[in-house]
């Protein structure tokens, strides 16, 4: 895990985000009735949701490896990448329900994806809970891993699996044309595909940053036992 | 530090590249097509001041990291 201590993909991080909010503004968008120039929300708030399951599928991935072979590292990027894609969850959230607010009339519409994402984000707070209702170190991170592993599938389907089958307002499910097959035109591509890997890069780096916080922390603790 | 401040420095370049070709006259650099170029350059300066302070966190860290 050396690369998180490296810089370039911080850097094409940075350079990523930077070129999806520059070419998200000035680049042409298709003319769409009631969506207008808020379809440009798309590069910013759809990323938030990328960044996000990245991190989560980070956590699952550590959790599993943890399961494998108990190593408190494992643990506490499991524990790490779940704190960070909550922060993600949030700003997606929140970013999805101001632009709800000005095409779908109100912030929140219980729409399919919506009510699902809820659903998604208490699984997520259970995870914390109860890894902070475990005293014993090893017993937590074990249960917090199996936990963590049932967790996971739950957010796929609510996120991306789930809306799909019902009506939601969401392009792409149910009813709904998707961006990809009749609005989103190659240009728009062009910007939301970078601005995806740019947003997941700087969520990575947000969460290895807390992990070695963690790091120093239990050697401070371990030091003085 | 020293590539951030220029990968900054480029991207602000080229959103006034974006507004230069105009022939109005009173339409030049930022001004142009509603001065939508000015959001962008201050959107673009918030997030690369997160980026710095990330990376300023980053830097303090890694020197934490050496003295342990």
């Amino acid at each position: 895990m050396s690369f998180i201590y490296k810089s370039w993909w911080k850097y094409l991080g940075v350079v990523l985000v930077l070129y999806s909010i520059v070419g998200g503004f000035l680049v042409p968008v298709p003319e769409l009735p009631i969506l207008r120039e808020t379809i440009r929300n798309l590069y910013f708030h759809v990323p938030l949701w990328m960044a996000m399951i990245v991190l989560f599928s980070i956590s699952v991935f550590y959790s599993i490896r943890y399961l494998v072979q108990p190593d408190d590292d494992f643990d506490l990027v499991a524990v790490e990448s779940v704190n960070v894609g909550i922060v993600f969850y949030i700003l997606g959230l929140g970013t999805g329900m101001m632009w709800a607010n000005y095409t779908w009339g109100t912030p929140w519409n219980n729409d399919i994806k919506q009510l699902c994402a809820a659903i998604a984000f208490l699984v997520y707070c259970a995870y914390l809970v109860l890894r902070n209702s475990v005293e014993e170190e090893q017993k937590r991170a074990k249960i917090s891993a199996v936990y963590n592993i049932f967790a996971y599938p739950i957010l796929v389907v609510m996120v991306f699996v789930l809306p799909r089958m019902g009506d939601s307002l969401h392009p792409g499910n149910g009813g709904n044309p998707a961006f990809g097959k009749y609005d989103l035109d190659s240009m728009m591509r062009l910007v939301l595909y970078p601005s995806f890997i740019g947003w997941a890069l700087i969520g990575v780096w947000i969460a290895t940053l807390r992990y070695r916080i963690r790091l120093i922390e239990r050697k401070r603790l371990d030091e003085n036992l | 530090m020293r590539i951030l401040k220029l990968v900054l420095f480029l991207c602000l370049l080229s959103v006034t590249a974006f507004a230069a070709g105009d022939d109005s006259t009173m339409a030049f650099d930022m001004r142009q097509s509603g001065m939508i170029y000015v959001v962008v350059a201050t959107i673009a300066i918030v997030f690369a001041g997160i980026a710095v302070y990330l990376f300023s966190i980053d830097k303090r860290l890694k020197k934490i990291e050496r003295n342990n």
